[in-house]
């Protein structure tokens, strides 16, 4: 009965959204939550999943750099002896949480997974990811429009490439 | 066709704990099959997990992520008995939706 009228406010709704986000990705406006909706918008970050390095990942999901934080916990195994499945979790005390995402510096694309963490949400993810060889660990925490990070070597034994 | 999300919502006061295990390929087009011909990449990209009516967590996913996905967060403000929304969508247009009723 409604879907019919209410598909064109959420089709708007969602242009606006991408009108808005190009907007954002053109003018790096100094503003603490224009840069959270950045990160949070809905918008799948192809871009920040092709790059190789971590640092053009980290720049092309968030374009900003983050400093280390021992208020951000990662938790990842010391050695990881199958590095097609790591479980890696990261928690946080940090307030005003937008998003958690990882990286694997040594994969041959470093992004790995990014969360957006609505409002209500804890700020709190445990997931689990392919490692190609031995490699840093990056957890990146954007908190009030800024990030933080915690690192931690895994050494794999297998590489998660199959094979 | 069982659905490929299995979920477990618990509530505990006002903190409900989500696991969610999602069966998929996740393959990241660069390994090789048993005649040398590449897989192509097929992987999740986009997993939302809704509770009345608003998003409560949104997962981009890249081809790091593991085979078979599992995922764990909590949230505020949902009950026992409230509906979550689990959703996913993957590169080559392929998606998955499940409804789970808190614990």
């Amino acid at each position: 009965m409604t879907t019919r009228t209410g598909l064109h406010p959420t089709r708007r709704l969602i242009l606006q959204g991408a009108a808005s986000v190009a907007l954002l990705g053109l003018g790096n406006l100094p503003f603490g939550a224009t840069s959270a909706l950045a990160a949070a918008n809905d918008k799948y970050p192809e871009e920040a999943f092709k790059q190789k390095s971590e640092a053009d990942a980290i720049k092309a999901l968030y374009g900003k750099t983050a400093e280390p934080s021992d208020k951000v916990k990662l938790d990842a195994p010391e050695i990881a002896e199958n590095g097609g499945v790591v479980p890696i979790a990261v928690t946080t005390t940090l307030d005003k949480v937008t998003s958690i995402s990882f990286f694997v510096a040594e994969n041959p694309n470093a992004l790995a997974a990014s969360y957006k963490i609505p409002d209500g949400t804890m700020p709190s993810v445990a997931n689990r990811l392919k490692m190609a060889k031995t490699s840093n660990v990056v957890a990146i925490v954007e908190a009030d429009g800024k990030l933080y990070s915690a690192t931690k070597e895994v050494k794999v034994t297998v590489g998660g490439c199959g094979g | 066709m069982a659905s490929s999300i299995r979920v477990r919502a618990t509530a505990n006061g006002d903190i409900t704990e989500v696991q969610a295990l999602i069966q998929h390929p996740m393959d990241t087009g660069l390994v090789k099959d048993s005649k040398g011909e590449l897989i192509p990449a097929h992987y999740i990209q986009v997993l939302k997990f809704e509770c009345n009516g608003k998003d409560v967590f949104v997962a981009n996913w890249g081809t790091a992520v593991s085979k078979d996905p599992y995922v764990k967060f909590s949230f505020k403000g949902a009950k026992k008995g409230d509906d979550l929304k689990i959703s996913w969508t993957d590169n080559k247009g392929g998606s998955d939706t499940t409804t789970a009723k808190i614990a």
